[in-house]
């Protein structure tokens, strides 16, 4: 079995995410190889093939180039699996891949099971196990669902190249907005989700937040509907955090919440959804409405 | 200008999901459906470049299943769209991301639409495919999770939103394919007049066989929810017994009430 593996670079670096698509192939005992648009410095610990195809030649953006780098890296290597990372690279360009080779794609998957690939749906509430027709299998991984692993050595180098030009033109990145507090640094956090309900409500969660002595966060819907600062985000596209306590009020525990605050040293999630997915990581779920028992729980501590 | 806006009908996400008869997806059964969330920022992008056109862009909505869908798009019509077309389907969830976007794209083939908004991912399914798909199977350019879109001459430039908060800008010519993601602008809500206006406008029903051409690339072999990785605590109840409980836990287990 052989899965190529594509990694990510950005600004030149590779991210570091990359090193789950090693472990992915190592615990399929699959051979590997990987492809990467990037540059020399951003090679990897490994001792296998690496494609490397030129970021300057053809950006860290540009997906119709990336496509036929990937789709001449496949040629060459005839994989079983094209593996990427469910990430906004690997879901951008995995469907133009899967296009190209006439393949069966399987998103954000979390385990191989009955022959086939579970993934998570409904919200990440349920599990779905697929079975593709045919060879080679495209793949995203979701993120942390195979364990990182850094193979070591010095990769040996193969020139990738392709031919044409891209439709998309790239014009560059732009810095996330950091306003606020530094949330990375509280020992408390209890965050507002869209079970909150409407803004107004939002003095509850800051109350309960000043009697614990801990700092106000939000999921993304909060942020979303204008409600609260984007500086106040927690998950993937906000801040990373990992307090002593983390209070979520009212939040489902969308994948990119959960990735954002499960390193917390203890979780309570206040939720009327006894199923929703904050309940994977919480150390105590409250099945509850957040407007009745924030306020009860806050007049409690206050006393 | 035209543009196509396709619309998924979902279960509402709070609702509990029981496998069907077959083990394989979702009993339809007790649920509630409704639109996709994604899609409603794509409806909403495409009503505001109609605007900003002084209303000459002519939207069309898809959305493939079966009846009840006709709800989502008429959603659609009352917040700004002019037309829909309902891919009758009453299997639409056998169906792969493929077998979807090959069929959106049998209907696009050749009616020349200069930007196709779809969202970033169904909430249900969530396989981020079927948008890129369709833009690759109509050669069109294609750029997803956008959170900010720009329309100007024939070019579009777009934010894609990357990990870590961070942008990426991109411009492209039409036609092309945007994929929208959640925060991209603030979906109105139909007003009742907009809503008796929708009641009138074309819902054109073209039954999938006419469409589909492609074998399913994926087989459904299960539908099952998350074995429990145990050890957290459900309090249920009375509040005040709640509160008690949780406080009780917290001094017992943590270190953070003084």
């Amino acid at each position: 079995m052989k899965a190529l593996l594509i990694g990510e670079c950005r600004d030149g670096k590779l991210l570091e995410y990359s090193y789950e698509l090693f472990g992915f192939a190592s615990q399929q005992g699959a051979e590997s190889a990987m492809v990467l648009i990037g540059t020399e410095a951003a090679l990897p610990s490994y001792g296998g093939t690496v494609y490397l195809a030129d970021a300057g030649k053809y950006g860290e953006y540009d997906p119709d180039l990336h496509k036929r780098l990937v789709q001449a890296a496949v040629e060459r290597e005839k994989p079983d699996y094209v593996v990427f990372l469910h990430t906004s690279y690997g879901w951008d360009l995995a469907p133009r891949v899967a296009a190209l080779l006439k393949a069966p794609q399987v998103s954000e998957v979390v385990a191989l099971a009955e022959g086939g690939f579970e993934r998570p749906c409904c919200s990440q509430k349920m599990r779905q196990v697929v079975k593709p027709v045919g060879t080679p299998v495209v793949l995203t991984l979701q993120g942390g669902a195979f364990p990182a692993l850094v193979p070591g050595g010095t990769p040996q180098r193969q020139a990738l190249e392709a031919e044409g030009e891209g439709r998309t033109e790239f014009l560059g990145y732009e810095a996330a907005v950091r306003k606020g507090v530094d949330l990375t640094r509280a020992e408390i956090i209890v965050s507002a989700g869209r079970g909150v309900g409407k803004r107004e409500n939002l003095p509850v969660i800051a109350e309960l937040a000043k009697v614990l002595g801990g700092e106000v966060g939000a999921s993304r819907p909060v942020v979303d509907s204008g409600w609260m600062e984007a500086g106040a985000q927690v998950g993937v596209t906000g801040q990373t955090v990992s307090p002593k306590l983390y209070v979520a009020c009212g939040i489902s525990g969308a994948i990119q919440h959960l990735a954002g605050m499960k390193k917390s040293g203890f979780i309570v999630a206040i939720n009327k959804d006894k199923d929703a997915p904050i309940g994977e990581v919480a150390d105590v779920l409250v099945v509850a409405d957040v407007m009745q028992f924030v306020p009860a729980l806050t007049a409690k501590l206050a006393k | 200008m035209k543009i196509l806006v396709c619309v998924k009908q979902v279960p509402d996400m709070e609702s509990r999901f029981r496998p069907d008869a077959a083990g394989v997806w979702y009993a339809e059964t007790d649920l509630a459906f409704r639109v996709n969330e994604y899609d409603e920022y794509a409806i909403e992008q495409a009503v505001l470049l109609k605007e900003q056109l002084g209303g000459e862009p002519e939207i069309t909505l898809l959305s493939v299943g079966p009846d009840r869908v006709v709800e989502a798009v008429k959603k659609g019509l009352a917040m700004g769209a002019d037309r829909a077309v309902h891919v009758r389907d009453e299997a639409a969830h056998f169906k792969d991301p493929f077998q979807i976007a090959s069929i959106i794209a049998a209907y696009a083939k050749g009616e020349g639409f200069d930007l196709i908004f779809t969202g970033m991912q169904s909430l249900d399914r969530g396989s981020s495919q079927v948008g890129v798909a369709v833009a690759e199977a109509l050669g069109y350019s294609c750029v997803t999770t956008v959170v900010a879109f720009e329309y100007a001459d024939g070019t579009v430039t777009v934010k894609r939103e990357l990990e870590g908060g961070v942008k990426g800008t991109v411009r492209m010519k039409t036609p092309a394919l945007i994929t929208c993601q959640l925060g991209l602008n603030q979906p109105r809500y139909p007003t009742l007049p907009n809503i008796m206006k929708a009641k009138k406008k074309e819902v054109n029903v073209i039954p999938v066989e006419q469409l589909l051409q492609q074998e399913a690339r994926l087989v459904l072999v299960k539908f099952s929810a998350p074995a429990k990785k145990g050890g957290g605590v459900i309090l249920e109840g009375e509040v005040a017994d709640q509160v008690d409980r949780l406080i009780g836990i917290l001094k017992d287990k943590t270190a953070v009430l003084r």
